[in-house]
C-alpha cells in the first residue's frame, strides 16, 4: 500500500568522521501520509540499494520514541516539526506534497559525525558516568517503603527522569550546551531523598565532565525546552546551578 | 546428552537458599583475577554487570547501541510484579509463584520460578535504594495496580514507562562501575560468535559497527544478556535491532536452545497500516483495565463500518460484542495475553474486524470516561493516549482505538540450568534470552522481574560457583581456539558480502516474517507448519544466492549487520517450526488447531508434552537433535486452564 507524496530529500552525506561530507539529493516517491519519517527513509533507503547505491545511514532502534537513538535534525529543528516527539514518532501527514525536506545530523562539536546522519554521543555516556548514580551497591538496601516520598516530589523527580539522552537540547541549542540533558539526571537525584548523600560532588563532577567534553554553556535561550521530545523543563537548569553554586559556595558540612 | 537441571534437593521454599549455601564462594582476594564478558546490557545486562562489578569481578560489556541506555528493556511499559503484599489483598510469595506456574500454562519449573517470587521483592527495595521514581501514593509510599490477569495488586509502575526507568536504575549502577574502572563498556559492538576452548566458553568475537574491526575478547565467562528473537517475524514490538544472532551463535557452538516455539503475541498493539510497517507499536495491556474490548456483533455490521456506511458511534450497545466479557465472566478483559489475543483473531477471522484492513477490534474507554470522568483516565493512561493518537491521528478520548495483536516476547531461549548455566560450561544466558521462567506463556509485569531477577540476584551468587572451580588462572588468548573462532567470523563476512544478487535483504526479512506469523503465529497446525519449513528452507537457499549485500567490512555497514542477523533468523524459524510441529498439544502462546477443547480453549497434554523440548545443534542442513527435560511438579496440580 503506497502512497500519493512525492518528496525531495536534500540530505547530509558523510563516509566517515574524516570526510568532509555534503547534502545529495534525492527524491522519495509515492510516500503515505501514515508511514513515520523513518519508513520514509527506509523506502528511500531501499530503492538505494536495489541501485547499488549505499543506503542513508541513520540511528534509530526502538522506534515508539523511548530508547533515544533516533536522532535527525529535519528542516533545521531537532525531531522534526512537532513539539514533543522523536523522530521516530514524527509522520509524514506533518509535511506536505512536494515539499523539500532538509536532513541533517546532530550538529555540536561535542558530537561528531560518525556516518551521515549519525554522530558519536560518548559524551553524554561520560558525563552520566562522572555521578549520574546513587552510590549504592546490590544488596543490603532497605525495604522500599521505609523511604516515604511525597507525591509531589515523586512526580517532579519523575519529570526530570523521563530525559531519554537524545541531545536533540544540545543540536537546538546556540551554543551547544547540554545543561537540559545534565540537569535532568542531577535534578532527579537531588529531589529524592536516596540522592542527598552525593548531591554537591555528583553536581560538580558532572558539570566538571559536561565542559570538559567541549558543551557550550547557557545563555536561557530556552531553545532546549521547547525541542525536547520529553519535554524536559528550564527549571532543571536553575536547579542544578543551584547545586552547584550551592556546592562551590559552602563547606559539605554547612549545606547539608 | 543427558540435561541436568541441577534443581537442589529439599523443600520448595528452601531451595535457593539451601543451594546458595552450598554454591562455592571466590576469595575476595581473588575475585579481581576473573574477568566477565556480559553481552547485551539491557536489565539483565546491566544488572549483572553492575553486580558482579561491585563483587570484585572485572567486567567487560557489550551492546549494538550507542549507549547500554537505549536496549529494549527501555520501552516496557506496564510494570513489575512483586510479592511484597503492600495492599493487604493476600499476595505472597507462594501465590506469585503459583500464578506464574499457571499463566505459563505449567511449563515452566517449579525450583526456578519460585526463586524468581523469592528475589521479587529485593528488586523493589533495590531499585527503590537507586532513586527509580515509581509511582507513589499521596502518603508516600508506593502505589500498586492489578494487571495482566492477576487477581492481587502486585505490580510496580512509572506511569507507563516502568522500563525505562528501570533500565536508567541499572544504567547508573552500571555508570557506577564504569567510572570506578571495574567495568569497561564497548557500545556500537556486536558480538558475532562465542569461543569455546576444551568445552568451556571463554571469550567473545566482536564486530565493532564503526570500524568493522573484528576482534576477540577473553574472559572466564560470558553472559548473554541479549533479549528475545521476536524480529523473526520481521514484524514485532522489538526494536529494529533486536536479533538472536548472539543466542543462535551459541546455540551453533554446543548451546541448547529451549522451547523455541513459545512465542508470546500480545493482545493490545496499534493495527498495521500498509506494507511500509516496519515495527508495531505496543500499548501497555493496563489499558485492559479500564478498555473494553469489542467487535461489532455480525460479519456485515463490521462491513458497513469499514465501508464508512456507519460509524461507531451508530453502532447500539447489542450490536457490539465484548467478547471477552460474554465468553470469560470471571476474568472479563483481564485474561491472559494468550487468551485475550486468540479471541480478536478468532472474531477478526469471522470477518467482524474493524479498521481499513479489518484486521482490527476495538478497545473503548468511553465506560471508563463516563465513569471516571476523562481527566482521570488521563492521569492514569495519558501517555498512552497520546502515542495511540500521534501514531493513527485519531483521537482515543473520542472514538475507541483500534486494537490487533502482535508478537511481543519470546519465552523460548537457549536452555539454562538452575544456574543460569547454558549446555556449554561458562556460557550462560540471562532474562530473555533464555527459556526457563514464563513457560509457554508470560504474564504481564514478568519480564522485568525476571530480566532483573537474574541480572542482580542470581548470577552474583551462580557464576561465583563456576569460577571457584575453574580457578583464577588467567584465560590463554593465545589458544588456537581465538583466531580460528575469528577467522570463521571474517569468512562468514565475506561470503556475505559476495553476496551482490538482486533482492533486498529487507525483502527476505519481510518474506520470512510473512511464512512465520501465518504458520507458526498464533494458531498453528500440523499441515501448515510442514508447509512453512520447505518454504524457509527455500527462502534461506534463495538468499544465499540472491541477496544483495553492499559496502565493505571496513565501514558503517548496516547493509552487512541487516544481512547477518536475518540469515541467522533464516536459521532459526525452521528450528521453531521443528518445535511447533513436535510439541501436538496446545499450551500457553503456542495453540495447536489440532488439540483443542469443545468449547474451542486450548487443550493442553500433560502426559505426553510436560516437558522442556531442548534441540542441539548438529551440523549446517542437518535436523536438530531433541532432547527432553521432564517437568515434574511436587508443588501445584496440574490443571486446565479456566478463566471463565
Amino acid at each position: 500500500m503506497s502512497g500519493h507524496m512525492n518528496l525531495t530529500l536534500k540530505v547530509w552525506r558523510q563516509k566517515n568522521e574524516n570526510d568532509r561530507g555534503g547534502f545529495i539529493t534525492y527524491k522519495a516517491t509515492d510516500i503515505s501520509p501514515d508511514m513515520s519519517f523513518l519508513e520514509m527513509l527506509d523506502v528511500v533507503n531501499e530503492s538505494l540499494v536495489k541501485r547499488g547505491e549505499d543506503p542513508i545511514y541513520f540511528d534509530h532502534d526502538c522506534r515508539e520514541g523511548i530508547c533515544g537513538m533516533c536522532s535527525l535534525y529535519i528542516n533545521g529543528r531537532p525531531h522534526g516539526p512537532k513539539r514533543a516527539i522523536t523522530t521516530c514518532q514524527l509522520h509524514m501527514r506533518s509535511f506536505s506534497d512536494g515539499e523539500t525536506i532538509t536532513i541533517e545530523p546532530w550538529r555540536s562539536a561535542a558530537f561528531p559525525v560518525i556516518k551521515d546522519l549519525a554522530t558519536n554521543r560518548a559524551a553524554f555516556e561520560r558525563i552520566q558516568q562522572a555521578g549520574g548514580f546513587v552510590s549504592v551497591g546490590t544488596g543490603g538496601v532497605p525495604d522500599a517503603n521505609e523511604i516515604p516520598i511525597p507525591k509531589v516530589i515523586a512526580d517532579e523527580a519523575f519529570n526530570s527522569a523521563t530525559c531519554i539522552g537524545c541531545g536533540a537540547c544540545v543540536a537546538a541549542c546556540k551554543n551547544a550546551s547540554a545543561m537540559l540533558f545534565v540537569s535532568a539526571k542531577i535534578s532527579q537525584l537531588a529531589l529524592l531523598p536516596q540522592g542527598q548523600q552525593e548531591r554537591y560532588q555528583r553536581a560538580q563532577a558532572m558539570v566538571a565532565q559536561m565542559d570538559e567534553e567541549g558543551f557550550g554553556n547557557c545563555t536561557n535561550t530556552g531553545a532546549c525546552e521547547a525541542e525536547c521530545p520529553k519535554e524536559i523543563s528550564l527549571t532543571n537548569i536553575a536547579r542544578m546551578n543551584r547545586e552547584f553554586f550551592s556546592a562551590k559556595f559552602f563547606k559539605e558540612e554547612e549545606i547539608r | 546428552m543427558e540435561l541436568n537441571a541441577k534443581i537442589p534437593e529439599g523443600p520448595l521454599a528452601s531451595k535457593w537458599s539451601k543451594h546458595k549455601f552450598n554454591l562455592k564462594l571466590v576469595n575476595p582476594a581473588n575475585k579481581r583475577k576473573y574477568t566477565i564478558l556480559v553481552v547485551g546490557t539491557g536489565l539483565a545486562g546491566s544488572s549483572a554487570a553492575a553486580s558482579l562489578a561491585e563483587l570484585g569481578y572485572n567486567v567487560k560489556t557489550f551492546c549494538f547501541q550507542d549507549s547500554p541506555r537505549r536496549a529494549h528493556s527501555i520501552a516496557a511499559q506496564g510494570g513489575i510484579n512483586a510479592a511484597k503484599n503492600y495492599r493487604n489483598d493476600g499476595d505472597s510469595v507462594h501465590r506469585l509463584f503459583y500464578d506464574t506456574i499457571k499463566g505459563g500454562d505449567y511449563r515452566a519449573r517449579e525450583a526456578n520460578v519460585h526463586r524468581l517470587a523469592e528475589v521479587s521483592v529485593n528488586i523493589i527495595d533495590q531499585c527503590v535504594a537507586q532513586g527509580v521514581p515509581f509511582a507513589r501514593e499521596y502518603g508516600g509510599l508506593l502505589d500498586n495496580r492489578s494487571f495482566g490477569g492477576s487477581q492481587v495488586s502486585r505490580t510496580f509502575y512509572a506511569r507507563g514507562q516502568t522500563g525505562q526507568q528501570l533500565l536508567l536504575g541499572a544504567y547508573s549502577a552500571l555508570n557506577r562501575q564504569i567510572n570506578e574502572g571495574a567495568v569497561q563498556s564497548y557500545t556500537r559492538h556486536e558480538m558475532l560468535d562465542v569461543v569455546v576452548v576444551d568445552g568451556k566458553a571463554q571469550g567473545i568475537v566482536t564486530r565493532d559497527l564503526v570500524t568493522g574491526k573484528i576482534e576477540s575478547h577473553a574472559g572466564h565467562a560470558v553472559l548473554l544478556c541479549t533479549g528475545g528473537y521476536g524480529n523473526v517475524f520481521y514484524l514485532s514490538t522489538n526494536a529494529m535491532g533486536c536479533n538472536v544472532t548472539a543466542a543462535w551463535k551459541a546455540h551453533k557452538r554446543g548451546a541448547f536452545f529451549g522451547n523455541p516455539c513459545y512465542t508470546q503475541i500480545h493482545p493490545t498493539c496499534i493495527p498495521v497500516t500498509g506494507d511500509h510497517q516496519s515495527k508495531l507499536t505496543l500499548m501497555s495491556e493496563s489499558l485492559r483495565n479500564d478498555g473494553r474490548v469489542w467487535a461489532p456483533r455480525t460479519p456485515e455490521l463490521a462491513q458497513r463500518l469499514r465501508k464508512g456506511e456507519i460509524k461507531v458511534e451508530d453502532l447500539k450497545e447489542e450490536d457490539r460484542d465484548y467478547f471477552l466479557e460474554r465468553k470469560y465472566p470471571a476474568f472479563g478483559n483481564l485474561v491472559p495475553r494468550d487468551v485475550a489475543s486468540r479471541n480478536a483473531k478468532e472474531a477478526v477471522d469471522e470477518g467482524r474486524g474493524v479498521g481499513g484492513s479489518g484486521i482490527a477490534v476495538f478497545l473503548d474507554f468511553a465506560d471508563a470516561i463516563k465513569r471516571l470522568g476523562e481527566d482521570a483516565v488521563r492521569a492514569k493512561y495519558g501517555n498512552l493516549f497520546d502515542m495511540y493518537y500521534q501514531i493513527t491521528d485519531e483521537n482515543p478520548y473520542k472514538h475507541p482505538m483500534r486494537i490487533y495483536p502482535a508478537v511481543h516476547y519470546t519465552m523460548g531461549g537457549l536452555w539454562v540450568d538452575y544456574n543460569l548455566q547454558t549446555t556449554v560450561p561458562g556460557l550462560y544466558a540471562l532474562g530473555e534470552a533464555n527459556f526457563s521462567d514464563h513457560g509457554a506463556n508470560r504474564l504481564g509485569a514478568s519480564a522485568l522481574m525476571q530480566g532483573l531477577a537474574d541480572g542482580y540476584f542470581v548470577i552474583p551468587a551462580t557464576v561465583g560457583d563456576y569460577l571457584a572451580t575453574i580457578g583464577p588462572k588467567p584465560v590463554d588468548a593465545n589458544h588456537p581456539a581465538f583466531a580460528e573462532t575469528t577467522k570463521a567470523v571474517k569468512e562468514r563476512i565475506d561470503k556475505l558480502l559476495s553476496l551482490k544478487g538482486n533482492k533486498t535483504v529487507d525483502e527476505y526479512h519481510r518474506e520470512l516474517g510473512l511464512i512465520m506469523w501465518e504458520y507458526c503465529g498464533m494458531a498453528r497446525t500440523a499441515e501448515g507448519l510442514a508447509k512453512a519449513k520447505g518454504l524457509i528452507s527455500a527462502l534461506r537457499a534463495d538468499f544465499w544466492k540472491n541477496a544483495i549485500v553492499l559496502g565493505t567490512n571496513d565501514e558503517m555497514n548496516q547493509s552487512l549487520e541487516k544481512a547477518g542477523r536475518v540469515a541467522d533468523f533464516l536459521e532459526l524459524g525452521e528450528l521453531m517450526v521443528d518445535d511447533a510441529l513436535n510439541r501436538s498439544e496446545s499450551c500457553g502462546g503456542h495453540f495447536r488447531v489440532e488439540s483443542q477443547t469443545e468449547e474451542g480453549e486450548a487443550l493442553r497434554d500433560d502426559e505426553n508434552f510436560a516437558y522442556v523440548a531442548a534441540w542441539e545443534y548438529k551440523g549446517d542442513n542437518v535436523a536438530e537433535a531433541l532432547h527432553k527435560e521432564a517437568l515434574v511438579f511436587e508443588n501445584i496440580k496440574l490443571a486446565q486452564r479456566s478463566y471463565k
